[in-house]
């Protein structure tokens, strides 16, 4: 089936989020979308799949003009998507969840439950998927919950089928096994949009690539471009895939990680005797697949995990068992992952913002009274230090872009007196120019002598900051490798393999 | 969905937003009050009472007999109409604000007074749960708060005798201790079991009135010696509110008390570190717990400060309202009316405060529309709740007197079913 | 097979370790050490009966006599052993599982009995009879919120449906002298606050609770208001209904115990037999169930499935409106007649508490329902053989609890995830 777009624009208020953006893919074609995060790709994609209304502009299936009213209108025409968040019950089986939305029912509207049985099964076989039916999903590896995803597309006879963002949550080796099932598909007939921001794998799959940067389509480019030419055009000009930075020049081991458990409220050891020493003044990335036990690890660091054993100690200090605050106190700075949710509170000003986990003791509170003066004239100096761009200190935090909230989050963490800098995916979902920002503060920060560890799931931000790789499979360090190990190296070990000739 | 990430797009390359010269704080005001709560606030009262009036004039005799020949006479029934909810709502004002048939200033000043003492309780109790909402709690146990605090001032009340001056305080200080333990232990096994403070507070409501209905009745605990009633005995007239204003009108010194305690909550809230924990306990959990901040603990501290200011409005009630001894009925609903007192001042004290008088003017008129029409107060309740649901709500307030939909939303900003997880 | 491997679990492969808990042991040993101060140390002599049978019955089951200190000391060792054993349970990190916690409770409960009633005799028959009618209302009531929670709206108007139910089916069937026009215009009462609830609650995104407990306090004060200047205004006309008399089953109702106390009953607690099954069986096994549930737990997927997300929210609300006030009516054209001010006295939040209770699953909130009625019960029989038991006391076991129940006792309780959020699409 051909899918065309042609003029679609979606505003959110005064946001153009789709700027009349024409596509077409061919049947038995996989067409690449590739952009920045927020460059407006989810947007129109859910423009097509009837999720949001455009504003102007049509979507066409074989040159006819669909109207869809939600995403029951664009399945019936035949579009499928496996969502980058997946759009799964967790609660329910596979089957339940297949079925949901177009059941078929015997007598007094009981389920029939065999019939969604046998097409997950028939579906399975057909690409060799291997996916119990009866199985909770919420129990399924991620993995396996993304098949689930495309089961339930197909099993609605699917003639195009978007892929979110679906390599984010999958190791390289899975990422591979997916790519062969979309060759398989588009074998089969089927017209893919692929949603990506990897470069890598665009170059690897896509037959046309259409790329678009703030809202608009910005160019089309072919599978043989080089990776910096479709990188200049995704961001709109030349950008350094490396950070610059000096030699680093480790002093004594400052942070001190022995025989690190942490156990989930389930009982799973989600980390699983990690050991491990950060210097003074080198960067330590822990890199991973998502969803490896990275996240803990640093909660655990942090005090913020119940169930923890083993021994964290910094400069001597031991960490394990003391509470946040005073984990704080001794000195360690903290970017969460989801800075929204963990690092913000969006109600709250900037100002506010600035003084939260400092929110008991001097220079803010003075004998149990905000001090409002200084928090003042303190917020407006680190606004200009960390141009966090706003109206001004009393705006609230959740009004703010994405890289300016994560700069506020930047600006409390490194105003204190520092022995220990986590930071946790700390550019995920920023624009270009505050990743550089956020990469130089935390180069600098390392020059200062001070340990940095930085958890990303990004390997092009691994291997641009750290001095040291740690990578992380189920909960354990695979292995600790020099900065410059080799990207395939590196992906291996993602994947739990301990490649020969790799010492710790 | 993907909106999020949508709305962080423009910032790449975008000109400096801050160059944007910033609007003077005197048009922000004006705005405010135009477009938002103020107006909404405003309607919505006028909303309420417009139904209050039509459920006045259809329940009314006159009209129904009058309706009953409405084609051959129209105006009688619009004339019964006007008659009733006029009456009504004459009587109303006259009940709470001035009376015009007293003769002097004196006397006719008399109804504002009782607006006032019937607005003490309300806002203390209105104040400990506005305190709550805003570390994201949703206090519904102030029945249970006040009963507590009732009996223990009440006993420290009619059992000891003690100098004037002392017995009042300390009847106050063993009511606003007895509020905060019962509230604080909600707070207690919020954090440490993860139990939902609503469920916990509504069922220690019934645990307390069924607790203070048996000590009332069995003697040696709450009950009058030599009585069959289960009834508490007079309080002592040292621990007694004295009235402010002589003894031609009923405002007690509670009222005092009051003002003190709406200063003390701006302050912990606006200007004190424990308030800037609970505010950011009670807009993101996850991000206060991150911070430092004890969640657990601020769960604790700020139900016994909830539980104390309810307990409060629980003294107020036998040390000032009732003191010829209390009942199980001694809470008088206060505790559910602070709850609509709480969101129509927006959790904010002053608010709380400006709202406390209001539904008290209601309610010392809605005594005197019942006298004097024969309307049961009920009525008040049903007025206030309808004011409560429409500025939770108003888009539906801005279609009824045909506004423009304004572009952000004046919702009530409470997550109380917002939960930090239980670690 | 490759794939297999490659993909294996990445949860699923991960070693576990144990996690103690010691909330149950704790629980047991709290129940425990009141059961040793009421039973023993403030024990009774005398002899306990139980009677099984009524004059009535035509298979007649002789009483059980129990001496009642001896029964209270063997119970009372017997709940200590029970202790024991839980203790150990959460030392070796084991779950105590929930059967052991029900025949704690039982046992604490038939202690409790034996003591209450010494030198006294308990109709054990009358006692279950009055509670399965007492639950009526409770178990309508938790149905309704079962379904409106299982959706996605938090549902605190419980008792502000049965009081409207309640209400209007006084009313109507007073006016039009039929007792099942009345049962018709309890449902809809309960669907009025119901499309309240879901308006503000979904249209207008207020949250759940608050309109919830606005429109209990809305509720009561209209149909005070009400019942003030119309009901009694001319009570005979008003607020006389007719009401449903007991029907005996054939057969079935002439079973020992149990046939007495389940087929002795008006339409009311039949309709509730029926609507506890439907209710169950729909929601796990048709596509309404199916869809309902994924409604609330994941409405953003049932959305992308082209479920309509806000609609299904509305109009279940509705039906479990129409459940709950069609359990009101149960208090005025199943019990007692003729309506009074606020006479649901708290019944809706009883309900609420067996939703919680029963981890949102109809049998599991119809049994804490049953729960709950036979405390409420308890109380009525013992205040009628004057046991000396303060009433006040039976009367709060419902709340009490609860309590116990969401601080933890009956394991980890997780409702369904959406519930009380709003769905805001863009």
């Amino acid at each position: 089936m051909k899918l065309e777009l042609r003029g679609i624009t979606k505003r959110f208020g005064s946001l153009v989020a789709n700027d009349h953006i024409n596509l077409v893919v061919q049947p038995g074609e996989i067409h690449c979308l590739l952009g920045e995060n927020g460059a407006g790709k989810s947007t129109l994609m859910n423009v097509l799949y009837g999720l949001y209304q455009a504003e102007e502009g049509d979507v066409l299936l074989d040159d006819v003009v669909q109207r869809f009213a939600g995403p029951g209108d664009a399945m019936r025409a035949g579009i499928g998507m496996v969502h980058q968040h997946f759009m799964l019950i967790p609660v329910f089986t596979v089957a339940e969840n297949v079925m949901l939305g177009h059941e078929q029912t015997g007598l007094a509207g009981k389920l029939d439950l065999d019939a969604a049985r046998a097409k997950v099964r028939e579906i399975s076989a057909r690409f060799g998927f291997h996916v119990d039916p009866d199985a909770i999903v919420g129990d399924l590896p991620v993995g396996v919950q993304q098949r689930v995803e495309i089961i339930k597309a197909l099993s609605r006879d699917a003639k195009v089928l978007v892929f979110d963002e679906p390599t984010a949550v999958l190791t390289p080796q899975e990422t591979d096994e997916l790519m062969n099932i979309m060759r398989q598909l588009r074998d089969e007939g089927t017209s893919i949009v692929f949603i990506t921001h990897k470069l890598r794998e665009v170059r690897e799959v896509a037959d046309r690539i259409t790329v678009i940067r703030l809202g608009k389509v910005v160019g089309e480019a072919s599978p043989t471009a080089s990776n910096s030419e479709l990188a200049a055009l995704m961001v709109g000009r030349a950008v350094e895939l490396t950070v610059h930075k000096e030699t680093a020049r480790p002093g004594a081991a400052s942070l001190v990680v022995r025989n690190l458990d942490v156990i989930d409220p389930l009982g799973l050891k989600v980390v699983n005797n990690v050991s491990f020493e950060v210097h003074e003044g080198e960067i330590l990335a822990i890199a991973g697949v998502q969803g490896n036990g990275q996240t803990e690890l640093t909660e655990a660091i942090m005090g913020l995990q119940p169930r923890v054993s083993g021994e964290i100690s910094l400069n001597g200090e031991k960490l394990t068992g003391l509470s946040v605050r005073r984990i704080l106190n001794a000195g360690v700075g903290f970017v969460p992952e989801d800075r929204t949710e963990d690092g913000l509170v969006g109600e709250f000003t900037i100002a506010e913002n600035l003084m939260l986990d400092r929110s008991d003791s001097l220079p803010f509170v003075k004998n149990g009274n905000l001090q409002l003066g200084y928090l003042a004239e303190f917020a407006q100096e680190k606004k200009d230090e960390f141009d966090i761009r706003a109206q001004s200190i009393t705006t609230m935090a959740g009004r703010l872009s994405g890289g300016n909230q994560q700069k506020v989050v930047l600006a409390r963490e490194l105003s204190r007196e520092l022995k220990l800098f986590v930071a946790s995916q700390p550019t995920r979902g920023i624009d270009v120019g505050s990743i550089e920002f956020v990469h130089k503060r935390m180069v600098a920060t390392r020059d200062a002598g001070i340990p940095v560890i930085v958890v990303s799931t990004e390997l092009d931000e691994v291997v641009a900051l750290a001095d040291r790789i740690a990578v992380m499979y189920r909960g354990s360090i695979v292995g600790i490798v020099p900065g410059n190990t080799p990207r395939d190296i590196l992906g291996l070990m993602m994947a739990g393999e301990t490649p020969t000739g790799v010492a710790a | 969905m993907s909106d999020t990430t949508a709305t962080t797009a423009p910032s790449a390359n975008e000109p400096q937003k801050a160059a944007k010269p910033e609007t003077p704080r005197s048009n922000q005001v004006l705005s405010e009050i135009l477009n938002g709560n103020f107006v909404i606030t405003i309607l919505a009262v006028v909303f309420a009472l417009i139904i209050g009036a039509v459920l006045i004039a259809v329940t009314n005799e006159d009209v129904q007999k009058a309706s009953g020949y409405f084609f051959a006479a129209p105006g009688d029934t619009l004339g019964a109409v006007w008659q009733a909810v006029s009456g009504a709502y004459g009587a109303l004002f006259q009940g709470a604000i001035y009376n015009f048939r007293r003769d002097s200033f004196v006397d006719g000043i008399k109804p504002l007074t009782d607006t006032l003492t019937f607005a003490t309780p309300l806002i203390a109790a209105a104040l400990g749960i506005g305190i709550a909402f805003r570390v994201g709690l949703f206090n519904i146990g102030g029945r249970g708060q006040m009963l507590i605090a009732a009996a223990c001032a009440g006993w420290v009340g009619f059992s000891f005798e003690l100098p004037w001056g002392v017995h009042l305080v300390i009847a106050v200080v063993a009511g606003i201790a007895g509020g905060a333990i019962w509230g604080g232990l909600v707070g207690f096994l919020k954090a440490r079991t993860g139990a939902h403070e609503v469920i916990l507070t509504i069922m220690l409501n019934y645990v307390a009135f069924y607790l203070i209905s048996w000590m009332l009745r069995t003697p040696g605990l709450l009950q009058a010696p030599g009585s069959v009633n289960p009834k508490s005995p007079p309080m002592m007239d040292t621990a007694v509110f004295p009235d402010i204003l002589g003894p031609k009108y009923n405002l007690h010194l509670g009222f005092v008390f009051v003002i003190a305690a709406t200063i003390f909550a701006w302050w912990l809230l606006n200007r004190s570190s424990l308030g800037f924990q609970f505010r950011a306990v009670g807009e993101n959990p996850n991000a206060a717990r991150v911070a430092g901040i004890n969640v657990k603990n601020t769960y604790v501290q700020a139900m016994l400060i909830s539980g104390g200011l309810v307990g409060l409005a629980g003294v107020m009630q036998v040390l000032g309202t009732v003191t010829t001894g209390f009942s199980a009925g001694i809470d008088a609903g206060i505790g559910f009316d602070a709850i609509t007192v709480a969101l129509l001042g927006r959790s904010r004290p002053w608010g709380i405060f400006a709202a406390g008088v209001l539904f008290g003017a209601f309610k010392a008129g809605g005594f005197a529309m019942q006298a004097a029409e024969g309307i049961p107060i009920d009525i008040v309740t049903v007025v206030q709740s309808l004011i409560v649901l429409f500025i939770a709500a108003p888009p539906l307030i801005r279609a009824v007197f045909f506004l423009p939909q304004g572009k952000k939303s004046t919702k009530l900003k409470l997550n109380v079913s917002k939960e930090v997880a239980a670690k | 097979m490759t794939s297999t491997t490659a993909e294996a679990s990445v949860s699923a492969s991960l070693e576990t370790a144990t996690i103690k808990s010691w909330k149950a042991p704790i629980a047991y040993a709290i129940f425990s050490l009141i059961a040793i101060i009421l039973f023993v140390v403030n024990g009774r002599d005398g002899t306990s009966r139980f009677r099984l049978s009524s004059d009535a019955d035509v298979i007649q089951l002789p009483a059980i006599d129990a001496p009642t200190r001896l029964t209270c000391v063997v119970v009372v060792v017997l709940l200590l052993a029970i202790t024991a054993y839980a203790t150990w349970l959460s030392s070796q990190a084991k779950r105590v599982p929930l059967w052991l916690t029900i025949i704690f409770a039982a046992a604490f409960m038939w202690a409790f009995l034996t003591w209450a009633a010494a030198g006294e005799s308990i109709p054990v028959t009358g006692l279950l009879l009055g509670t399965v009618a007492l639950s009526a209302p409770l178990i309508f009531g938790s149905l309704g919120g079962v379904i409106s929670e299982r959706v996605g709206v938090v549902n605190v108007a419980i008792e502000g449906q049965l009081l409207a139910g309640a209400f209007l089916s006084a009313f109507v069937a007073s006016v039009t002298g039929n007792a099942w026009v009345g049962l018709v215009a309890a449902m809809v009462a309960g669907v009025l606050v119901s499309f309240l609830l879901a308006a503000f609650s979904i249209k207008y995104i207020v949250d759940q609770v608050i309109v919830g407990v606005v429109l209990n306090v809305l509720v009561a004060g209209l149909t005070s208001f009400l019942y003030s200047t119309v009901l009694t205004s001319n009570t005979p006309l008003f607020n006389s209904p007719p009401r449903f008399p007991r029907i005996n089953i054939p057969i079935l109702s002439e079973i020992p115990i149990l046939g007495p106390v389940l087929f002795r009953q008006t339409v009311i607690i039949y309709f509730m037999y029926v609507a506890v099954i439907v209710v169950w069986w729909a929601l796990f096994h048709t596509k309404w169930g199916l869809r309902l549930r994924a409604v609330g737990e994941h409405p953003q997927a049932a959305d992308t499935v082209g479920i309509k997300v806000n609609a299904t929210r509305f109009w279940n609300v509705a039906l479990a409106g129409a459940i709950a006030g069609f359990g009101g009516a149960y208090f005025t054209l199943g019990s007692v007649g003729g309506f009074t001010k606020e006479m649901t006295a708290g019944a809706g939040f009883i309900a609420l508490a067996a939703v919680i209770f029963g981890r949102w699953d109809p049998i599991r909130a119809t049994l804490a329902a049953l729960l709950f009625g036979f405390a409420t019960n308890l109380q009525n029989v013992l205040g009628a053989i004057g046991s000396g038991v303060p009433s006040e006391f039976l009367l709060m076991l419902p709340y009490v609890v609860t309590i116990f129940a969401v601080a933890g006792l009956v394991g980890y309780v997780r409702g369904p995830a959406a519930s009380g959020k709003p769905y805001i699409k863009a």
